[in-house]
């Protein structure tokens, strides 16, 4: 693998002279795919240049100068991707910004990061930015992609994708130097240039502008490339959110390094039928898309016929006792080889190919955490799944799993040239290749979060287990502590619960209280399913929410929880007292969950403030009256009655191992 | 091959019309089943590239009204102008040839077959290689299925219905159904599209987007629009103009603020006391 050494006569620090260089040792490699019109088009990464190349220009005739940042909107698409290399390549910063925002929360952004331009996926977030251009009178110029629905919109400051290519492309034709002067600003470009600048979701208060230099973003992305060994051979597919650090690095920084191929779905629905098309070699889905696959798997095996479920049941059993061992190359025993190999060839191998896993070499979790079973049960069917413990200000990798050293507890060791320290109160901090440049215009910020020997507070809680892998418990500042005096760590009990296929999403409250409580949002397929084969009838989310059988099944997983939390003697103390099923989902456009969708449990706490109270005082039911916000900004307003519930705790048992923090 | 790099947004035919010009004038039609007027002395125009909307009450006549105009009826007085030419006595597989195409009430797809082949069904009309030819697949037969296809994976795109491409129309919820069929109905690149009640059966959501797409392929692809429709919001947004019909005759006829504070058509719509 060439590294960050010379070729061609320059240090390649930035993406654009990956760009450069890979056009020249990949040039009729696949660089780019994109499902369209039924049919995956494919552009070669010499292809991809002359795109790249012809829009960059286009941009610079427009306007666009070094320095400027650039704002870039929506789905995962070719030309979205090429706006990236193209902005860096002239010296501007990109800024990817979720395309799902709300309009106020991209004002903010845009406004924030002072963008010039903003390139676009379609006439959605066109309108979105017509709504408040007044706001930003720095935003002069929007680019689409999708011309369908903007023909009869004013055209001043507005411009098709393809026109701006059109004109790099005149200049191109005109002026045969343009290409070279193009080519010499990339390779004079330095690597201390800020390469991309990525908004955090906001889990905690106002999203920040993470600022990731050139080189360190290159030589991040190089380390874990080398790690997992990825070549051009390789092929991902893209349907992470564009804004978000792990959609850039995975895709476009480790892309560009390694040279592989990036697959870009049809339309968001498509994804499972894409993945099935296009088996990528590396995939990073956050446990609840392995969860979904899970689900969706148990649910259509149930409705199988039985010698089919039979035969599934058996061989799932044969996975889980060898599966894991064959994987890591622990020795097995012949029968159990053999067993395992008619397994795969009558139920893994099918079943990985229906679920687009089976060309997957290394696949990456995080975000959440895993349940035990969900995660061994990907690994025994011979997929080499991982965790990984990353952050934007990181530029994504803090920690990584080695293969061969994988459990669901734990985020692994430092990846590589990564520096770990655990901090006096239990917080994890990080220097790494990767960190960030600071924060965009938040000194005071970027202050707070460094150390004064420049590592990164990451604001987890966590330790180093004996083996040397990283364990987190939770946000450290959410750890609280109980009336009287144990331990609370929220996240870990909501994990703990979130494992039960039936629960969603749950919010955990216990700091400076009498005991644990807990709001639980069911899973609508999950639960609907159950509800369809008892013959239970409802009509709608709030109505199957407040059902007593729901109430009776979602118990069995609560006291199924406090059995588990009663074997952690750290963790004993927080078990559930009383739990209620909320009246209605969880939601990002009520801000109840992040875009990368995180609870943000204080905000929750207000809202339902009510529920909470009834969860303390002893009733047995409350009323609430919740607004929400609908997709299209307007609002409305949910009323229910919510039953709370009493659960059984129990006596901490004193067992081996535990936290020892 | 890329297709953005292609042309092949497809528009209705050009049929030597300019927009705004007239596309169908109905003249004093007349229908009647046995003793039953269901249309009685109707007169009304359709423009080109404008969405016209027939309104009314149960049992108004709507319907007959488009099966007239599609020529599954024959009308017994009156007479129909489309494209200039007069047309009376035609098999509904002519109509499509003249260029009119139709949804239905109830939706009418091939439930067994895939979307993207009941799509394909649109593009029958066509399809000019024989039986024979069809049979040996390989040659000129494959040639003109792939151009066909590019049209159909035009519409699929448009619609945006890319995740259902190959699942059993059966198997779709209503919405979706409705939207497939319209699909076909593209697929037969009319210059007027008949639509029954495009949104009957559909909730909130489902009739915004159907909305948008009835918009869409008016403003972009450029095809007149005559639909019949019950729900009066959408019909008095969507619409450039408006005839009503009450007891088979019309009561009213122009744009749709005009048509909304006509008497006879509150009368017609909220009763009166006789």
């Amino acid at each position: 693998m060439a590294a960050t050494a010379s070729a061609a006569g320059m240090t390649l620090d930035t993406f654009p002279k990956y760009l450069l260089l890979n056009a020249q040792r990949f040039g009729k490699r696949p660089a780019m795919r994109h499902k369209d019109y039924g049919i995956w088009q494919s552009w070669n990464w010499a292809e991809q240049l002359a795109e790249i190349r012809a829009f960059a220009l286009g941009m610079q005739a427009a306007g666009l100068k070094k320095g400027d940042r650039v704002a870039i909107i929506g789905a995962n698409r070719p030309r979205l991707y090429w706006s990236f290399a193209a902005v860096q390549s002239l010296g501007a910063v990109p800024v990817p910004v979720y395309g799902d925002a709300v309009a106020e929360e991209m004002a903010y952004v845009l406004d924030h990061a002072g963008v010039r331009f903003a390139i676009v996926q379609d006439q959605e977030q066109v309108d979105k930015i017509q709504s408040f251009s007044d706001r930003i009178p720095g935003l002069t110029d929007i680019i689409y992609d999708e011309p369908r629905g903007l023909a009869d919109y004013d055209p001043i400051g507005l411009h098709s994708f393809a026109d701006v290519k059109a004109r790099g492309e005149a200049i191109l034709a005109a002026d045969h130097a343009a290409a070279a002067r193009w080519e010499l600003n990339i390779r004079e470009a330095s690597g201390s240039d800020i390469s991309v600048m990525l908004y955090t979701s906001g889990t905690t208060g106002r999203s920040k502008g993470v600022m990731i230099s050139a080189e360190g973003a290159v030589r991040a992305a190089l380390d874990t490339a080398t790690f997992d060994s990825l070549t051009e051979a390789d092929s991902v597919l893209a349907y992470l959110p564009l804004a978000w650090v792990g959609d850039h690095y995975l895709n476009y920084a480790q892309g560009y390094v390694s040279g592989f191929c990036v697959n870009c779905p049809e339309s968001p629905e498509t994804v499972a039928q894409n993945m099935r098309e296009i088996a990528p070699t590396f995939y990073f889905a956050p446990p609840r898309v392995f969860e979904s696959m899970l689900t969706n798997v148990t649910i259509r095996m149930e409705d199988a016929g039985w010698i089919k479920r039979k035969m599934f049941d058996a061989f799932i059993a044969v996975a889980r006792r060898h599966g894991e061992a064959i994987l890591e190359g622990r020795p097995v025993s012949i029968t159990g080889r053999i067993a395992y190999a008619l397994g795969n060839f009558a139920v893994y191998g099918p079943l990985k190919n229906v679920l687009g896993l089976s060309g997957i070499r290394v696949a990456y979790t995080a975000g959440e955490a895993i349940g035990e079973d969900l995660f061994s049960f990907f690994r025994s069917l011979g997929i080499n799944l991982k965790q990984l413990y990353g952050q934007t200000e990181a530029f994504l990798y803090v920690t990584c799993q080695v293969d061969g050293a994988v459990r669901s507890d734990t985020v692994g060791p430092a990846a590589p040239n990564v520096d770990i320290r655990i901090g006096d109160n239990g917080e994890v901090l990080f220097r790494s290749p990767g960190m960030f440049a600071g924060y965009f215009k938040q000194d005071e910020q970027t202050a707070a979060t460094l150390t004064s020997d420049g590592y990164i507070r990451t604001g987890d809680a966590g330790f180093f287990e004996k083996d040397g892998q990283l364990r987190i418990i939770d946000r450290a500042k959410d750890v609280g502590k109980l009336r009287n005096g144990k331990l609370f760590a929220p996240k870990y009990i909501e994990n703990a619960l979130k494992f039960f296929p039936n629960v969603k999403e749950a919010v955990a409250f216990g700091d400076g209280r009498e005991f644990g409580a807990a709001f639980i949002n069911i899973d609508m397929t999950a639960v609907g399913n159950w509800a369809e084969r008892n013959n239970i009838a409802y009509a709608s989310y709030q109505e199957l929410a407040s059902l007593p059988q729901v109430y009776d099944l979602i118990a069995a997983h609560v006291d199924e929880t406090n059995r588990r939390l009663a074997r952690e003697p750290m963790m004993a103390g927080g078990q559930i007292k009383r739990f209620l099923v909320l009246h209605k989902e969880l939601d990002a456009d009520d801000g109840e969950l992040t875009r990368t969708m995180k609870v943000r449990r204080s905000f929750v706490a207000e809202r339902f403030a009510p529920l909470i109270e009834a969860l303390y005082n002893g009733s047995s039911e409350q009323f609430i009256e919740t607004e929400m916000t609908y997709e299209d900004g307007r609002k409305g307003v949910i009323r229910a009655t919510v039953r709370i519930a009493d659960a059984k705790t129990y006596a901490p048992q004193a067992t081996e191992g535990g936290l020892a923090a | 091959m890329n297709v953005h790099a292609m042309n092949t947004q497809s528009q209705s035919p050009d049929d030597g019309i300019r927009a705004g010009d007239l596309l169908m004038d109905v003249r004093n039609v007349s229908l009647r089943f046995g003793g039953v007027n269901a249309i009685t002395d109707i007169s009304f125009n359709v423009r080109k590239g404008e969405i016209r909307a027939i309104i009314g009450p149960n049992g108004a006549g709507k319907t007959s009204m488009l099966n007239v105009i599609n020529g599954f009826y024959t009308p017994q007085e009156g007479t129909i102008m489309f494209r200039g030419k007069e047309r009376r006595g035609m098999k509904p597989h002519h109509a499509v040839r003249q260029g009119i195409a139709r949804t239905f009430q109830n939706v009418a797809l091939f439930k067994g077959m895939s979307t993207l082949d009941n799509i394909m069904t649109g593009r029958s009309v066509f399809m000019k290689r024989n039986l024979l030819w069809q049979m040996l697949w390989h040659g000129p037969a494959l040639t003109e299925e792939i151009e066909h296809r590019e049209k159909v994976e035009e519409i699929i795109d448009f619609l945006e219905i890319q995740h259902i491409r190959s699942t059993l129309v059966g198997k779709l919820p209503y919405g979706l159904q409705k939207r497939v069929e319209l699909g076909r109905a593209l697929a037969m690149e009319p210059s007027l599209l008949l639509l029954d009640e495009p949104m009957a059966g559909m909730n909130l959501e489902e009739k915004e987007d159907m909305s948008r797409f009835i918009l869409d392929v008016n403003r972009q692809r450029g095809t007149t629009i005559a639909l019949i429709e019950h729900d009066m919001g959408v019909v008095m947004d969507l619409s450039d103009r408006v005839v009503v019909l009450d007891y088979g005759k019309k009561i009213a006829d122009g744009v749709p603020d005009a048509v909304k504070s006509n008497p006879q058509v509150i009368d017609a719509y909220l009763g009166v006391e006789h």
